[in-house]
């Protein structure tokens, strides 16, 4: 299972808003729909006040069930890195880089996400 | 050409021993020597006699056998119960039953032995009663019907375990024997007078030094047994229970040697005098003993068959110290406990008159070996006095220390390094300190694998706690440190992390972190620790799961309080205690299904799961059930499922109480309740058990007179049946008693342990569960119902919570900038119902 991240750099990503902090859920995740040059895609935005990174924005699409279900998974940090746990069958996924942790051909999709004042920007 | 045949290996009785020399037989690898042929006069396969009394408090002869016919057809044995033999013909190499002869090359007999009736004029009047069988048994059942009262002939072991069956069949109990006290054999006149005490207040009847003369007609009751005070005794039903003698009659008649107060004489390899035949078990007479206990009769069906095998195993007599509960009532008895057989012993005593506890130990005349010991009232000094008995272990300077109370001056325990390496720590499976040791440094890092490479402790559990020590302290040794950590972010297991939240009265997953976590990390904490945690603050606060505080720990199932499904939808399971439904709610459940499009299914617990609905639906389903009536079920939840119940005394022709009414308070009072698993409970409201309550954690099931206990079972992957608690329990009684179960649990399991596993692992097994939580042995009882009530006070359904406040029903939405549903859920139809493509 190999999901491919390369292509969408290629081609001309934009910075759009997507939701406002208030959206968010502190230390868990919500999803929402983004538009990438593909076609609209589901993101998971995961929200860790206080932390260095705060924001995340990765694949809400969990290869191992077929379901869109990892924004309802449960955020920790294993060895150091955050990391979301699938909620189906509780692979871990980076918040990095989206790389699946219990197997190495699998990453998940990320986009650079940040916060201009009280909204959520996303770019894709 | 002949196919060359296989010599025939007979063996006759199936009872214990039998089963468990077939089993050796299997074991050995004796099946590619032998065809195999079993008898048994019984129409049951071999079953436990030790539990026998169960069988009156709830279990049944299935749950009783130790076996299964498909394993002895998968072993290619010949199993032929309801066959009795009734000869052994020697010259012809046959035995032969009413059916037909058997050859035979090799036999084994296991015929066991028969109650002893004592030759009383009237004995054999109808409602004279032996208990041996589980058709004696139905013998007994059938005549208490119709009987009063009820009189047990002879005080020993077996005696006052048919007393306490007389008893739990509701007679008016009396117990009569021959010797001056009850339990001659295994208790002195201090002993035996503490035991008496003990028992009449039970409400049994003991006369000891009673001979009966005859039986004859009563009075006021059916029978009348005259003494040899002439004084008398009216009973209804009398059964007798004076000993026991071995079924030798085929060797007997067959010209085997038989020793002079009957029993097969045996050699060390089981051989009887023709060396064609071999005995085992209560039958078998070695060195002048009739060994009445099944540990020895297990020692010498594993002898037979090496013996049978050319092996040179032989049988060297067994130890008969023996540590048993009768009616509730603790006796224990090591070696030489009389003194009566070392020349020089000398004895210690301890009474304790107000707690009822009575303690000897007799010593070598130099006062520095354990030849015996006694115990009455508390086997909790059972296993060190065993150590000092079995290993010859040198007695402290004051033997006196180790029968004292603990805090008087008592000596410690003995530690694992004392004992030597040919210690026998588990005498079930017969393992020593030495194979204990040869397995760690075999690679057996915890207890668990020592317990699978050597089998310790897997037999009847009662050296679990010695064994747990000795392996703590080998690791230790080896400096193996064991890491019981719940994961990388705290250095605690969960029972540890438990008691900090409830003693430092920390209410937040945050709080804990900081002050307890390992710093590793952001601490953030993972999908390990946070769930436990979760459910340790709810088991501890009960605050709602949906605070904010709570709803970054939760799984999502119980984020969204509904089961997610394979697809990402959820399924919805309200909460119908008992099973019990009105009308215009099933009305409802199925307009909503309707109205929702969800796919619904009865579930195994007596409720109605709705299946694929949609999170964004979540709420506006939650809102029209709680507007019929409905609250949550908490499916989802590490928590309370369901009470499942038959339909009781209210309709059911056999229901002897109201076990619909019961499970509603059940489910009522514990609804709601997380703990470190899931808890299923059941009530049948008689024992032909419809709910099958023995399957569940918590099973109650109605008696003549209350309510009996059972906990620590489940279906799932590996069934376990639950085991009998506590009987005849008023509502106050069954309700004190789950309380403090529940949540000695609670505070004791590992994280997703169920009962089951944490009974097994429990050490002190269901002894020890019994004493903490019907004898309030910790003094821990009333914190623990109180812990209990307090969650039972701040119950609040979840549901109703979270969509009364529009900050948690934001968590409800598909998508934050989006209202479309997640087009990707697609549906096809199968049997007129919905379910995912």
């Amino acid at each position: 299972m190999t999901i491919a991240n390369a292509a969408a750099k290629t081609m001309t990503q934009t910075w759009q808003t997507l939701c406002t902090r208030a959206d968010l859920v502190p230390y868990s995740g919500v999803a929402a729909w983004v538009e990438t040059p593909e076609g609209p895609a589901q993101v998971a935005i995961f929200y860790l006040p206080g932390h260095a990174q705060e924001l995340y924005a990765i694949d809400h699409h969990d290869p191992f069930s077929n379901a869109n279900v990892i924004a309802r998974g449960i955020v920790g940090d294993l060895k150091g890195q955050p990391v979301v746990a699938s909620p189906i069958y509780k692979q871990h996924f980076r918040l990095e880089d989206g790389q699946c942790l219990e197997d190495e051909s699998v990453a998940l999709r990320t986009w650079k996400v940040s916060f201009k004042g009280d909204e959520v920007w996303i770019e894709a | 050409m002949n196919t060359p045949v296989k010599p025939q290996l007979i063996v006759i009785g199936n009872g214990m021993v039998g089963h468990h020399l077939v089993e050796q037989l299997v074991e050995q690898g004796a099946l590619e020597r032998y065809a195999v042929t079993v008898f048994g006069e019984e129409r049951h396969l071999a079953y436990d006699r030790v539990h026998l009394s169960e069988y009156f408090s709830g279990r049944d002869a299935d749950s009783l056998a130790l076996s299964t016919t498909d394993y002895y057809a998968e072993h290619g044995i010949e199993l032929r119960l309801g066959e009795a033999v009734f000869a052994i013909d020697r010259n012809a190499g046959e035995v032969v039953t009413d059916q037909d002869r058997y050859p035979y090359d090799r036999l084994v007999l296991a015929t066991g032995s028969y109650p002893f009736v004592p030759p009383i004029p009237g004995n054999d009047r109808e409602g004279c009663l032996v208990y041996r069988t589980l058709e004696d048994l139905d013998a007994i059942r059938e005549a208490a019907e119709s009987a009063a009262t009820g009189v047990v002939v002879g005080g020993g072991l077996l005696g006052l375990e048919a007393a306490n069956a007389l008893r739990g069949l509701n007679l008016d109990t009396a117990v009569v024997e021959f010797a001056p006290r009850l339990m001659p054999m295994q208790v002195d006149t201090e002993g035996g007078e503490l035991l008496r005490e003990k028992i009449e207040a039970l409400g049994v009847q003991v006369l000891t030094g009673r001979a009966t003369q005859e039986i004859v007609d009563g009075e006021r009751s059916r029978h009348r047994m005259v003494f040899q005070d002439e004084k008398v005794l009216e009973t209804d039903l009398i059964v007798f229970s004076a000993g026991i003698r071995p079924r030798d009659e085929l060797a007997r008649d067959c010209g085997l040697e038989i020793g002079e107060r009957g029993g097969v004489v045996i050699d060390d390899n089981c051989l009887t005098s023709d060396p064609a035949i071999l005995a085992v078990g209560e039958v078998a007479l070695w060195n002048n003993s009739i060994f009445g206990l099944v540990a020895p009769g297990y020692q010498m069906a594993k002898v037979a068959a090496a013996t049978l095998l050319e092996g040179d195993e032989a049988f060297k007599g067994a130890d008969m110290s023996t540590k048993l509960k009768l009616m509730g009532v603790d006796v224990g008895s090591i070696g030489d406990a009389h003194g009566d057989r070392t020349p020089g012993a000398r004895q210690f005593r301890f009474l304790d008159p107000l707690k009822q506890q009575y303690r000897k130990l007799v010593v070598s005349s130099d006062g520095k070996r354990l030849v015996g010991a006694m115990l009455v009232g508390d086997n909790s000094y059972y296993d060190t006095l065993l150590q000092y008995y079995a290993n010859r272990i040198e007695l402290p300077e004051d033997p006196a220390s180790l029968i004292l109370p603990a805090g008087s001056g008592a000596a410690p325990a003995l530690g694992p390094d004392a004992l030597p390496e040919t210690a026998t720590i588990c005498s079930c499976h017969n393992v020593t300190k030495a194979d204990v040791c040869a397995s760690i440094d075999g690679g057996a890092v915890d207890l668990g694998a020592v317990k699978g490479a050597t089998k310790a402790s897997t037999g009847c559990g009662g050296c679990a706690a010695l064994l747990k020590t000795l392996v703590d302290h080998e690791l230790e040794s080896r400096g193996v440190e064991v890491d019981k950590s719940i994961c990388e972010h705290f250095h605690y297991t969960r029972q540890e992390l438990y008691d900090i939240v409830r003693v430092e009265g920390i209410k937040t997953f945050s709080e804990l972190m900081e002050k307890h976590g390992s710093k590793v990390g952001h601490g953030l904490g993972c999908d390990i620790c946070k769930p436990a945690v979760a459910s340790i603050l709810a088991s501890c606060f009960n605050e709602p799961i949906t605070d904010a505080a709570h709803i970054p720990l939760q799984d999502t199932n119980d984020t969204f309080m509904a089961n997610m499904q394979k697809n990402g939808t959820y399924s919805v399971v309200p909460r119908i205690a008992g099973g019990e439904i009105t009308p215009d709610k099933l009305v409802v459940l199925g307009q909503v299904a309707q109205k929702y499009e969800l796919y619904t299914k009865i579930t195994g617990g007596q409720r109605i799961d709705l299946f694929g609905a949609r999170l964004e639906d979540l709420p506006a389903i939650w809102g029209e059930l709680i507007e019929a009536g409905f609250e949550t079920g908490h499916a989802y939840g590490k928590s309370t499922r369901t009470v499942k119940s038959c339909v009781g005394s209210t309709w059911c022709r056999y229901g002897v109480q109201d076990s619909v009414g019961m499970a509603i308070r059940l489910e009522d009072r514990y609804k709601g309740l997380r703990a470190p698993h899931k808890l299923k409970f059941a009530v049948s409201g008689c024992t032909r058990e419809c709910a099958e309550a023995q399957s569940k954690d918590v099973g109650v099931i109605a008696t003549e007179n209350g309510w009996n206990l059972y906990v620590c079972g489940n279906g799932g992957m590996r069934p376990r049946h639950a085991e009998l608690f506590a009987t005849d329990l008023s509502d106050e009684e069954l309700f004190r008693y789950i309380d403090r179960f529940l949540m000695f649990y609670i505070r004791t399991a590992d994280r997703l342990q169920r009962t089951s596993v944490w009974r097994e692992n429990l050490e002190g097994g269901l002894d020890y569960l019994k004493e903490v939580i019907l004898e309030d042995s910790l003094g821990i009882g009333e914190e623990l119902e109180r812990q209990m009530q307090a969650v039972v006070d701040t119950y609040e359904c979840e549901w109703a919570n979270a969509i009364s406040d529009p900050e948690k029903l934001k968590r409800f939405r598909s998508f934050v900038n989006d209202a479309r549903p997640d087009p990707d859920i697609i549906y096809t139809t199968e049997r007129g119902q919905l379910r995912p493509a």
